[in-house]
């Protein structure tokens, strides 16, 4: 940035900005492992279908030219790979934490296969709306150029939050995640809800892998996550299980992760690095304050408690 | 036949509140004979284990029909295929004269069908309201919380138990839940309603009040009612019929007011019955203070005290009963003595010296613990059973060559004798302990906490849910305890229970101790009004006084 007149307001605001361009992977990871875990599994995989995501998003945008059609195979490949979780999970004595590592492996290298070609071209990104146009400051209008994913996330916040709340099948999902025994004994069929549960919450972290490749930063490569996926977990645990948390937790996530580039872009440059790792010691920081050795967190479904 | 002379158990108060309910009288005006539920010719095999053999039931309308038997007798295997819990492997059902597919829970239900289990189906991180909403067969797609509500209020106010919707279940006491899960189960228009052990978890007051109300809306409502159960006294004061149970076989159905507490004892055990005192080592002279707690507070999972600043001490060759509802502190204060959760506040001291439950102290000390829910609480459910009960001892120079690698030919010999003793029944030491029986698993955490020569004993409702065979098996392995010296702290929610063991008893609400007495010298009334939280809490006992009042006595 040449202008470093804008000073600390320009730090907010980049890092505001930030909070949601680097947010909204948080934020679809998040959701689809909420509802995952809210059904009573937990998918450690998502990970790899964020990689997974990001290089079936960019491929496909690249050849079809429609970075849309991009996020909807994105999807497709959650999806599948939720659905290879959950099926591999409803046999006995098999460990949905293990299941998940395999898979986040799995998929991580699947995509590096398939993705070498897709390196070097460049393909159509998405589309982003401008909410900066009364400001002057590029600072500003870059920071409120917001992409149009955030928005369907956006959405998805209080969706999600009716679904569980008040939907019938958001009802049974909790049923299952909260005692399998007694959905059993109400004729819920666990197996299945499980299964869509973690297919869904599986297609809503590829198309947060979409975003990493189709907007921020914008290009297919092998170092693009950052363990994205993985801090997503622990970032359902922080927002207690509860979509409308999530939220405000992958905001908090991103803003942590746009301090870095927000303070070098006003030329602060010493810590580049330790500011990049804030959000890895909040993770840390959040555990440890959020847990306790004699208390059940609240809001815990109950399967994880056994 | 007049019952009450069968009626050892049952106490005046009692006997008056429930003469106008008894079957004798009350099955008059509803000999309707007709049967709402027929099963024929039930057979179930589990692998090795044939669990129900050729067993047909029958439920008349409007009645309640107690299913009687032992710890793996089939009770559970029965009504779990009647509910399409389990497919049965043969055998037919009707329903109201038409056939019934034992399918699944969700088909039984859509035909009237309710049940209540055991171990309830309760979600704990819901509502009292969204556990009733979620059980109803006709879910809507999307749920409108406040018409919920109060559809359900109003229903409520027609029903016996009252509930408030909004409340989390897990703030809910164990007698409350019970009343949910039966209120859930009559919302949905339920016309069978299997109860699965109902009074296990509660008080007996508690008990009688559930059942009464169950009596009285089979009698005026025309509920049909099959309810599984141990205890005698239930048999005879709210069913009109009873099925017993044995080995999976069917053994009879006979009219309750056909029969007797012996004559059901000898259908249920093949073998006639005979009760005995509980015989114990009289106490001579001044005997040492074993135990004692001092101003001893614990938190609970919510971090609220459980446990509330409680003195107390146990004497040698002592049984001190707790007696008290469920979810006062009792969990608590178990899980403190034995090492699960620290103290908030207070000191434990075993023989005059500050105890704190570390594995190096709980040897010193030999103070051992058969907490409730053993298999939760006191096992490793995937190990062998031989591992299981060598928990205690693994380390000992004996088992292990330098405390370090252990002996497992004298493991395995060791269990095996345990096996013997305590009469565990089970395949063999290899056995992981989780597939044992409940009554089992109990036998064999005692049977280990009992291995060593034991100074402190702490035991949890030891006889929750077994069949009475289990239950004189247990008790006399704790009076035995007792006689041999050791100092027995009983935490226990039935009340029986506390009079046949005790040699003195506490009652504990809201984690603090209410009341004192002794068996001999219990007041009923006393008792019920200390349980409901009524009395000054009983600061005043100091332990050592307390201990040495006694010891002059």
């Amino acid at each position: 940035m040449a202008e470093t007149d804008v000073g600390f307001w320009g730090v907010v605001i980049a890092v505001l900005g930030g909070a949601i361009r680097v947010g909204t992977p948080f934020l679809f990871v998040s959701l689809g492992e909420c509802l995952t875990e809210r059904s009573g599994r937990i998918n450690l995989g998502l990970e790899g279908n964020l990689i997974m995501g990001a290089m079936a998003g960019y491929a496909v945008s690249y050849y079809s030219q429609s970075p849309w059609l991009g996020v909807a195979v994105a999807g497709g490949t959650g999806l599948l790979l939720g659905a290879i979780h959950a099926l591999l999970c409803q046999h006995p004595r098999v460990n949905h934490i293990a299941v998940g590592i395999a898979l986040m492996i799995f998929a991580t290298g699947v995509a590096f296969f398939l993705g070498k070609p897709f390196i070097q071209p460049s393909a159509p990104q998405l589309p982003s709306i401008g909410l900066g146009g009364w400001s002057d400051s590029p600072v500003v209008r870059a920071a409120l150029d917001i992409n149009a994913l955030f928005f369907l996330g956006l959405l998805l916040v209080p969706a999600l939050h009716w679904f569980l709340k008040y939907a019938r099948w958001g009802l049974m999902v909790r049923v299952a995640g909260e005692n399998a025994n007694a959905a059993l004994a109400l004729g819920y069929k666990v197996k299945q809800i499980r299964l869509l549960a973690t297919m869904f919450g599986g297609m809503l972290a590829s198309i947060g892998g979409a975003y990493l490749s189709l907007y921020y930063p914008g290009s297919w490569n092998e170092g693009l996550s950052s363990g994205q996926g993985l801090m997503a977990v622990a970032l359902v645990i922080f927002a207690r299980w509860n979509p409308i948390y999530c939220l405000w937790a992958s905001l908090l996530f991103g803003g942590a992760a746009a301090l870095g580039p927000s303070l070098q872009s006003i030329g602060i440059s010493w810590g580049y690095f330790l500011f990049n790792a804030a959000p890895y010691v909040l993770t840390l920081g959040i555990m440890i304050a959020t847990s306790s050795a004699k208390q059940t967190l609240a809001g815990m479904p109950g399967e994880f408690v056994k | 036949m007049n019952q009450s002379t069968y009626d050892t158990s049952l106490k005046p108060a009692h006997r008056a509140a429930n003469s106008k309910l008894s079957p004798s009288q009350a099955s008059t005006p509803i000999s309707t004979p007709e049967a709402v539920l027929e099963a024929w010719h039930i057979s179930k095999r589990f692998g090795e284990l044939q669990a129900l053999d050729d067993v047909s039931i029958r439920l008349r309308s409007g009645s309640v029909h107690a299913l009687l038997g032992e710890n793996g007798a089939g009770k559970s295997t029965l009504v779990k295929c009647i509910m399409g819990y389990y497919q049965p492997d043969s055998g037919q059902m009707t329903l109201a004269g038409k056939e019934h597919l034992m399918q699944n829970p969700r088909a039984a239900t859509r035909d009237g069908i309710g049940m209540v289990y055991q171990h309830f189906t309760l979600i704990d991180n819901m509502t009292v309201a969204e556990n009733i909403v979620v059980a109803r067969p006709d879910l809507p797609f999307a749920v409108d919380w406040t018409k919920e509500a109060t559809a359900i209020q109003a229903k409520m106010e027609h029903m016996p138990f009252q509930l408030d919707c909004q409340r989390k279940v897990s703030g809910l006491a164990t007698g409350e839940k019970q009343k949910l899960e039966i209120v859930k189960q009559l919302l949905l228009d339920t016309k069978v309603l299997i109860l699965d052990e109902p009074t296990s978890v509660l008080t007996p007051v508690e008990a009688d009040e559930v059942l009464g109300e169950i009596r009285k809306l089979a009698v005026e409502q025309g509920l049909s009612v099959l309810m599984i159960t141990h205890k005698f006294r239930e048999v005879m004061h709210y069913a009109d019929e009873v099925t017993v149970l044995r080995k999976g076989k069917l053994v009879g159905s006979v009219n309750v007011a056909d029969t007797c507490p012996e004559a059901l004892a000898e259908m249920m055990m093949g073998t006639r019955l005979e009760i005995r005192p509980q015989p114990r080592v009289e106490i001579t002279g001044a005997k040492p203070a074993k135990l004692s707690l001092h101003q001893v507070s614990v938190e609970n999972d919510q971090g609220l005290l459980a446990v509330n600043g409680i003195d107390l001490c146990v004497g040698e060759r002592e049984i001190l009963g707790i007696a008290g509802v469920s979810g006062n502190g009792q969990a608590e204060l178990v899980a403190a003595l034995s090492g699960q959760r620290s103290l908030a506040g207070g000191a434990i001291r075993v023989d005059g010296e500050q105890y704190v439950p570390t594995r190096k102290q709980i040897a010193k000390h030999r103070v051992y613990c058969l907490p409730e829910e053993p298999l939760r609480n006191a096992c490793v459910p995937e190990l062998s059973l031989a591992l299981n009960l060598s928990l205690r001892n693994y380390d000992s120079p004996e088992t292990a060559w330098f405390r370090k690698i252990m002996r497992f030919g004298v493991i395995r010999r060791r269990v095996k004798k345990l096996i013997e003793r305590f009469n565990i029944k089970t395949t063999g030491p290899n056995e992981p302990i989780g597939s044992l029986s409940g009554g089992n698993v109990q036998r064999a955490v005692l049977a280990r906490e009992l291995s060593e020569e034991v100074n402190v004993l702490v035991v949890a409702n030891p006889c929750f849910g077994l069949d009475f065979k289990a239950v004189r098996a247990i008790r006399n392995q704790i009076m035995e305890a007792r006689n041999k010296g050791a100092a027995v702290l009983l935490i226990s929610e039935d009340l029986d229970e506390i009079m046949e063991l005790s040699d003195r008893f506490l009652v504990i609400s809201k984690g603090k101790i209410l009341h004192e007495s002794r068996p001999l010298e219990a007041d009923i009334i006393e008792i019920g009004q200390a349980m409901a939280g009524q009395g000054q809490t009983m600061s005043s006992a100091k332990p050592t006084e307390e201990c040495a009042a006694w010891q002059s006595a």
